[in-house]
């Protein structure tokens, strides 16, 4: 009996040595990127010099043979911050692009999304089984598919190369309206009926009811859509021709390499909003990661 | 009575169903107006000779793209890529998930740092991966210290790989928190009995909670079948537009052809594209029913 249980001991340390190695590994990338994006230009350049150097036109920079992988700048500098922030207009001007994108598309997205899931909650009938179907094909299909369809439009509608094309396909996405009628289906049925007996009308039930039950998913659904959306690069690559128009995902990898100190601060400062988004709403992503799995339900 | 009963009941079922159609509709009419009515004109896009007053080809268009070099390129390697991550993707996210099951010290802090790759943007941490896999990169300088020789990564046969791991540093959180919420689902008592019986643990695994899990399961094979389409955004960060061969997958492909404006083209792969989709999914539905229906409600 005692020898089952040193095993059993023996057993979970090494399952959480090896989920602990695992999990450092998965962090190493961002932890690296936070930590370079503290070092001054001079610093960058002779720890990865020999990487960017192929194209980079620097001058006189000391550049290493070896590349020297280091989680603490030798010498903490805000320089980097200091030039994106206030010096170089450009990346300020991208990461707004980013955020005009984003944020419009979640707004409007939740909001039609909210109105259809209390549709496809209240009645259940043929023709609306058989929309919900289309939505979920659609939620499932990849961008090279409903890429051209959504090009077409923007052509008609004459609003290619304007931040329109990118906006209103966003919105009417039918992703949150899946995620959020799953939410709604749960809401008790008496609930409703009480209300409706009550005398409360359609409008009524929706906004005095469902709506405030669905704060949580709503989160979830939000948070979603944000990461999505904050990590888009091939919808700005063909809907916006004009390069100042991208948001900061797909101009992040066009800084050139003289700049390879400024692009980790510039690198760590587009992902602090997700980062953040993740600080404070992990429990709602993994729980509207959860509602999308039960896809036959 | 009863039946002026019945007829306000069906009176009042029919108002409902009205009204909360109405709420539907915004929704429908934007999924109409960008994906629907612009999906059927891609596909009779795909059946003439030319936008303006065209011929119908039938099937011609569809010919000639089977046929393009650069399409079968895409499709393969596409497929390729497909066919190594998301088995991958499957399998180690379950045995994440089986793991962060047992009962190990920061459990929470672990799926913490495992889902935080999924928050992050890719084109924040294209930059470290670059420094790793360089030719003069972190990984070669590992692969001399141990005594194998450099590998150019992203210009070689290896680039796959590299992308590969990308691809799973970043989905795995994701399908490990479906497949944990999956795991705490399974019925107690069945576990119990099974323990009783002195079931071993692979037993157990095998016999009873795979068989539980087969919907997850399916659902996670298609979620990361849908992201592994989307990898073109790593490929494209880390390499740009001209990646090396075997990178070059179908949203290149597709971008070329956005680049030409050929809408033949364009719409005969994206109407290849879906329909490989949709066989994909409906064959995975099929074997799912097969394998979990005796333990579905």
């Amino acid at each position: 009996m005692k020898k089952k249980k040193i095993f059993r001991g023996v057993k979970l340390t090494v399952v959480t040595l090896v989920v602990a190695f695992f999990a450092v590994m998965f962090l190493t990338p961002i932890i690296l990127t936070i930590s370079n994006s503290f070092m001054s230009q001079s610093e960058i350049s002779s720890n990865y010099g020999s990487v960017f150097a192929t194209t980079d036109t620097g001058g006189k920079v000391y550049i290493a043979e070896k590349v020297n992988l280091k989680f603490i700048p030798d010498m903490v500098s805000f320089q980097q911050y200091i030039t994106v922030l206030f010096k170089s207009p450009e990346y300020l001007l991208k990461f707004w692009n980013s955020v005009i994108l984003v944020v419009p598309i979640v707004v409007f997205q939740l909001l039609i999304a909210t109105l259809a899931a209390y549709g496809f909650m209240r009645y259940r009938g043929r023709i609306r089984e058989i929309i919900f179907f289309a939505y979920i094909i659609l939620m499932l299909m990849p961008y090279q598919v409903t890429l051209v369809p959504n090009y077409l439009v923007a052509d008609w509608l004459n609003i290619l190369d304007s931040n329109w094309a990118i906006w209103l396909p966003g919105i009417m996405s039918p992703f949150a309206v899946f995620l959020l009628t799953k939410f709604m289906r749960r809401i008790p049925v008496g609930v409703i009926e009480a209300a409706q007996i009550d005398g409360a009308g359609e409008w009524q039930i929706f906004s005095k009811i469902c709506a405030p039950l669905c704060k949580g998913a709503l989160c979830s659904a939000a948070i979603l859509v944000f990461i999505d959306y904050w990590n888009m690069v091939e919808q700005p690559l063909i809907l916006l021709s004009d390069p100042q128009m991208h948001p900061m995902s797909v101009f992040l990898s066009k800084i050139n390499a003289g700049e390879i100190g400024l692009a980790f601060a510039v690198a760590t400062v587009y992902m602090i909003p997700s980062l953040l988004v993740f600080l404070y709403g992990e429990e709602y992503l993994v729980e509207g990661i959860t509602y999308q799995g039960g896809i036959k339900g | 009575m009863k039946v002026r009963n019945k007829q306000k009941v069906s009176k009042r079922i029919r108002k409902q169903k009205i009204g909360s159609g109405l709420f539907i509709a915004p929704s429908f009419i934007g999924v109409l107006l960008f994906f629907i009515v612009p999906f059927i004109v891609v596909i009779y896009y795909s059946l003439i000779d030319n936008p303006i007053g065209g011929n119908f080809v039938f099937l011609d268009n569809f010919r000639i793209v089977l046929r393009n070099g650069a399409f079968r390129k895409a499709v393969t390697n596409t497929l390729t890529f497909s066919v190594t991550a998301v088995p991958l993707a499957v399998i180690l996210s379950l045995m994440l998930a089986v793991l962060l099951d047992k009962k190990i010290p920061f459990r929470s802090h672990f799926r913490t740092f495992f889902l935080s790759p999924m928050m992050v943007p890719v084109a924040s941490i294209v930059l470290i991966w670059q420094v790793l896999f360089h030719y003069n990169g972190a990984v070669n300088e590992f692969m001399v210290s141990v005594g194998a020789g450099k590998i150019d990564w992203i210009k070689s046969e290896y680039a796959q790989i590299v992308i590969v791991i990308l691809f799973l540093w970043k989905n795995l959180g994701y399908n490990m928190i479906l497949f944990m919420a999956a795991l705490t689902s399974i019925p107690k008592d069945i576990l119990e009995v099974a323990r009783l019986e002195s079931a071993s643990a692979l037993q157990t695994f095998f016999y009873i909670k795979l068989r539980y899990l087969s919907s997850t399961i399916l659902f996670v094979t298609i979620m990361s079948l849908i992201n592994s389409f989307k990898v073109f955004r790593e490929i494209y960060l880390l390499t740009g537009d001209r990646p090396y061969d075997t990178l070059y997958m179908m949203q290149h492909f597709m971008n070329n052809m956005f680049k030409n404006l050929d809408y033949q083209k364009l719409s005969a792969a994206a109407i290849l594209m879906s329909l490989v989709m949709i066989v994909i999914i409906g064959v995975l539905f099929l074997v799912e029913n097969r394998f979990g229906k005796d333990v579905e409600g």
